[in-house]
């Protein structure tokens, strides 16, 4: 593949306009420049707007703007108002690549908020490795990756599982289970780190099943978790089919008081949308609920409410983080002596904030963030009620189903130890 | 082996049921409608609004989701596909873009949105349709437990094949639209007003989409998006059966459900899917014309 013509004729044309200019810095070198050249700082905001993801998106990249919105409100990062550019990436990793590479490449933007999917997050990453740009990633994610041109504000494997696994074998009392999940990266790492986990803590999985992402034909699979002996099913089921899934379960006459299902990925905004009589009884291990009970999430949902003009909105896991890490990105760039994307990074690492869900901490080493596991019941209302949660935020270890562990990390601030992989 | 066998068969009234507008209006008319499961998602909206709106549950929305539809048919045809009838490849394209103005409608609400006015249950969010308490659960049959919302789409999916056949085969309608799916210019020539019997046939079949629509409501999300990947099922029936076959459309349903049920309960839902496909493959290469074709003059 070459360059074509028209991209060279466009690549020198906007050369040209830019030696004219006198060759600017690429990067806002110091704030008073900064604040001479309009006081603005520019950052990307990259969900989908359209497309079958847009219903989660659309939600995050309201709570990313809603966050922009209140820091300015406040006044700005060091006395700059944040300038958001919200592209759009249309359900497509393609499209996705696409628009950060506009965003980093044309708007030369320091950072860019985005991604819910992997399969995003993955068509992204190549621009901001090459262009040493920075990407705050908002979602739970299988880990597995050791990017240091990406900052994860969601939870990891271990975060979402090192305290259910033991929890559904030792206070529920259920030792068989069924993994259930969609076909694709997440659901198929989050079965290995439970294999692990369940063997540990002294039960068996006696299935590993998977459907196509988006499929809503649950028959199968349901009569088969009723046929197979099993006392617990463990989802990782995720999107739409959640819906489906969850019906099927119910009209096939299984009920989550004697078989319930405990869930990594049904959110408050699945439950809305099947109904949460379909729920009530089931498990969720999420860091965070809109149902936590302290004032400063009642006013984070509040705010979250008046923000998008709906006084039934749902917040959830991804997007809390989607608002948080702007904060967290905030305090880098007010530490940082230049506005460039290395040196917000070496800033972000070690941040804290007092998010909705509690204490966040930005990991110095693997650049993922240190966040408070707990677990939820389905009520009849459609919120989970808080029913276990650790004391503390835990360490994220993305490499935990390689046999990371908080003595012995796999990926340091130096990059990832390949020679501890066992793959 | 009842159970199973009893969700291969619900599968394949699930498929049927999306095949059955689309085998009318594909055999009848030489329209590829790929709006098609846009009206299914219109369907399933009527039952959200009417839900929301008149209190009504999914037993009353059928008939008002059937007239909606069927009234957004005769528009489309009127408007569009009137224009392109005999031009196949025309109709495909264009229905498409059908397709997206209705989703952009429904994701918009109308365009209101745009002056601030939201209606209720419209909108890009997900909706949900909750099913009345006789269709939840199970019954048990000579040991199988007997999921009952998927009796209830066998059933209305069994009443509409039989609905549709009575029309077809017992009316002078149905004859005049037999006449027209062998050969459209000798039915004119014989006095058949071919414009107003395709925009009927056109109404009807997306009438039956918007039954379909109902009957997903109840086990599916309600989203915009829904329709799109049902379009490409629908016609997986219609082609192995064989076009313009309404037998071929109900037996290519209940053998590609079978095959589905059968494969996923012995090994898992994704070589299901696989196997189906490979199936009907087998059987366009076997019999390019489908399992029922019609005899050509």
């Amino acid at each position: 593949m070459g360059i074509s013509r028209r991209t060279l004729v466009k690549n020198a044309a906007a050369f040209g306009a830019f030696a004219g200019a006198g060759l600017p810095h690429i990067w806002i070198k110091n704030a008073d420049l900064a604040r001479a050249a309009g006081g603005e700082i520019k950052v990307g905001v990259l969900f989908s707007l359209t497309g079958g993801l847009s219903i989660v998106e659309k939600s995050l990249h309201d709570a990313t703007m809603m966050a922009i919105s209140e820091i300015n409100a406040a006044g700005g990062v060091k006395g700059m108002k944040i300038s958001a550019i919200a592209e759009d990436g249309a359900s497509d990793p393609k499209t996705y690549n696409e628009k950060a590479s506009k965003l980093v490449i044309q708007d030369r933007v320091p950072t860019v908020f985005g991604s819910y999917t992997s399969a995003s997050r993955k068509a992204v990453l190549p621009v901001f490795e090459k262009r040493n740009n920075l990407y705050f990633y908002p979602t739970y994610y299988e880990g597995f990756e050791c990017s240091k041109n990406v900052v994860y504000t969601g939870a990891v494997p271990n975060q979402q599982l090192s305290n259910f696994i033991p929890w559904i074998v030792k206070t529920l009392g259920k030792k068989k289970f069924f993994i259930v999940g969609s076909n694709y990266i997440y659901p198929r790492e989050m079965a290995k780190v439970s294999k692990i986990l369940i063997e540990k803590s002294g039960g068996e999985w006696i299935a590993d099943e998977y459907l196509e992402l988006g499929h809503s034909e649950w028959g199968s699979m349901v009569n088969k978790i009723k046929g197979s002996g099993c006392d617990v099913v463990l989802s990782n089921v995720v999107g739409d089919s959640v819906v489906a899934f969850y019906r099927e379960y119910k009209n096939q006459g299984l009920t989550h008081d004697k078989l319930p299902i405990c869930a990594t990925v049904t959110s408050e905004i699945e439950i809305a949308a099947m109904g949460p009589e379909y729920a009530v009884g089931s498990y969720t291990s999420f860091p965070y609920f809109q149902a936590i009970d302290t004032d400063r999430n009642k006013a984070f949902v509040e705010r979250y409410r008046a923000f998008v003009k709906d006084p039934k909105a749902v917040t959830h896991h991804a997007l809390e983080s989607s608002y948080f890490q702007v904060f967290l990105w905030k305090q880098a760039v007010e530490k940082a002596t230049e506005v460039t994307p290395v040196a917000i990074r070496e800033a972000v690492k070690g941040q804290e904030f007092d998010a909705p869900n509690g204490h966040v901490k930005i990991d110095p080493d693997n650049l993922h963030t240190y966040l408070t596991p707990r677990i939820a019941q389905w009520q009849a209302n459609g919120q989970g009620k808080i029913i276990d949660a650790y004391k503390e935020p835990t360490i994220p270890l993305p490499y935990v189903a390689y046999g990371e562990t908080e003595s012995n990390l796999f990926c340091t601030g130096k990059g990832l130890d390949t020679a501890k992989l066992k793959i | 082996m009842l159970e199973v066998l009893f969700i291969g068969l619900s599968v394949g009234s699930i498929l049927l049921l999306v095949a059955l507008g689309l085998a009318i209006t594909y055999g009848a008319m030489g329209v590829i409608n790929m709006a098609h499961g846009e009206l299914v998602m219109i369907g399933a909206y009527v039952t959200v609004l009417s839900g929301i709106w008149l209190g009504a549950n999914i037993f009353v929305a059928i008939p008002i989701a059937f007239i909606v539809t069927a009234l957004l048919g005769l528009l489309i045809e009127h408007v569009v596909v009137r224009r392109l009838y005999g031009r196949l490849l025309d109709t495909l394209l264009a229905t498409w873009g059908i397709a997206i103005l209705i989703q952009q409608a429904v994701r918009l609400e109308l365009a209101l949105s745009f002056f601030g006015i939201h209606i209720q249950g419209l909108g890009p969010g997900l909706q949900n349709v909750s099913v009345p308490a006789i269709l939840q659960g199970t019954f048990v049959i000579g040991g199988a437990e007997i999921n009952r919302y998927r009796t209830f789409i066998i059933f209305v999916t069994a009443v509409l094949a039989f609905v549709t056949w009575l029309i077809m085969y017992r009316t002078a309608i149905g004859m005049q639209v037999r006449a027209i799916i062998r050969n459209p210019k000798m039915a004119a020539a014989c006095g058949i007003n071919v414009a107003r019997i395709n925009a009927l046939t056109f109404a009807f079949g997306s009438g039956l989409a918007g039954i379909a629509g109902v009957m997903m409501s109840g086990f599916k999300t309600v989203f915009p998006d829904m329709g799109t990947s049902m379009v490409v099922d629908g016609f997986l029936v219609v082609v192995m059966g064989g076009v313009g076959s309404l037998l071929g459309s109900v037996l290519s349903a209940g053998i590609l459900g079978e095959i589905n049920g059968f494969v996923a309960a012995a090994t898992n839902d994704i070589l299901a899917r696989a196997v189906v496909f490979g199936v009907v493959i087998l059987i366009i290469i076997l019999k390019p014309k489908g399992l029922f074709a019609l005899k050509g003059r």
